[in-house]
């Protein structure tokens, strides 16, 4: 066993082998991860009482530089670490070939129009 | 399925595996990542209507208002903390600590209790709960 290759046969012929991304993913899911401790708290009180107030209270919450700022960087960094997070759960399960790039792109896509229609919205109402 | 040649180490399958609750607690952590997707979702569409103007952001409210939407926040706030506070012992495994397996099953028992127990409280004192509101958050005349 020791002086056999782990790679198949086919992967042999396929491809170079990895990325070489690994690394890269794994540590920006962690610095985005380190980010939200903090961020998710916060946030997640702050749209309580923010929710309370009906449109008006939501509106002013927003319009408040600091609330509009930490909210996008809030919703940013979620977005950013799911985008990752997804990309493994598609990578573990999903086996064939052409369903998973597939879902690997849309997971891209949903996840930067969120950030564009989150962005959009937010400097919307705070610089109004 | 005699055919298998692949000489390659396997990974031993799901089902022989003692269901424990560091597993648990892996498969929980993925499930509430993906919880947390679909949440964040409701959270941009949440932003987008209150840009888009009250007569968008009263339909979404009515929505997220009725009992059907007040469970989905509910299980969006369990979600949420389950998969903080379990990315939170990610970290420490991480930084190669935590692993005593005793230790390692306490943890995962603790996280998923005080996840329980802390969107509750966040509920209870937020006042989201109707008829419940013990800080006078609501305004509401108790």
């Amino acid at each position: 066993m020791s002086k056999e290759s782990l790679r198949t046969p086919l992967g042999k012929v396929r491809g170079l082998g990895s990325a070489k991304h690994g690394a890269g993913h794994f540590i920006t899911q962690r610095v985005s991860a380190i980010g939200l401790l903090f961020l998710v708290p916060w946030f997640l009180i702050s749209l309580i009482g923010a929710v309370r107030g009906g449109y008006d209270g939501a509106l002013a919450w927003v319009s408040e530089p600091l609330n509009a700022v930490l909210t996008l960087l809030a919703v940013g960094t979620a977005l950013y670490h799911m985008r990752l997070g997804m990309q493994v759960v598609v990578e573990d399960y999903i086996a064939k070939h052409g369903t998973k790039n597939v879902l690997l792109v849309l997971n891209t896509f949903i996840c930067i129009v969120l950030f564009v229609a989150a962005a959009y919205a937010v400097l919307k109402i705070a610089i109004s | 399925m005699s055919s298998w040649t692949d000489k390659r180490p396997m990974s031993p399958h799901v089902s022989i595996w003692r269901w424990h609750i560091t597993m648990a607690g892996s498969i929980l952590h993925r499930m509430t990542g993906c919880a947390n997707y679909l949440g964040a979702a409701l959270v941009v569409a949440w932003l987008f209507v209150t840009a888009a103007g009250p007569d968008y952001y009263e339909p979404f409210a009515t929505l997220v208002g009725s009992i059907y939407g007040q469970a989905i926040l509910f299980g969006f706030t369990l979600s949420v903390c389950y998969h903080l506070l379990s990315g939170l012992r990610h970290l420490f495994w991480d930084a190669g600590k935590g692993f005593n397996p005793k230790f390692a099953s306490f943890m995962g028992s603790l996280i998923l209790l005080t996840a329980v127990v802390l969107a509750m409280a966040i509920w209870v004192v937020s006042g989201l709960v109707p008829g419940v509101d013990p800080l006078h958050v609501t305004g509401a005349a108790s």
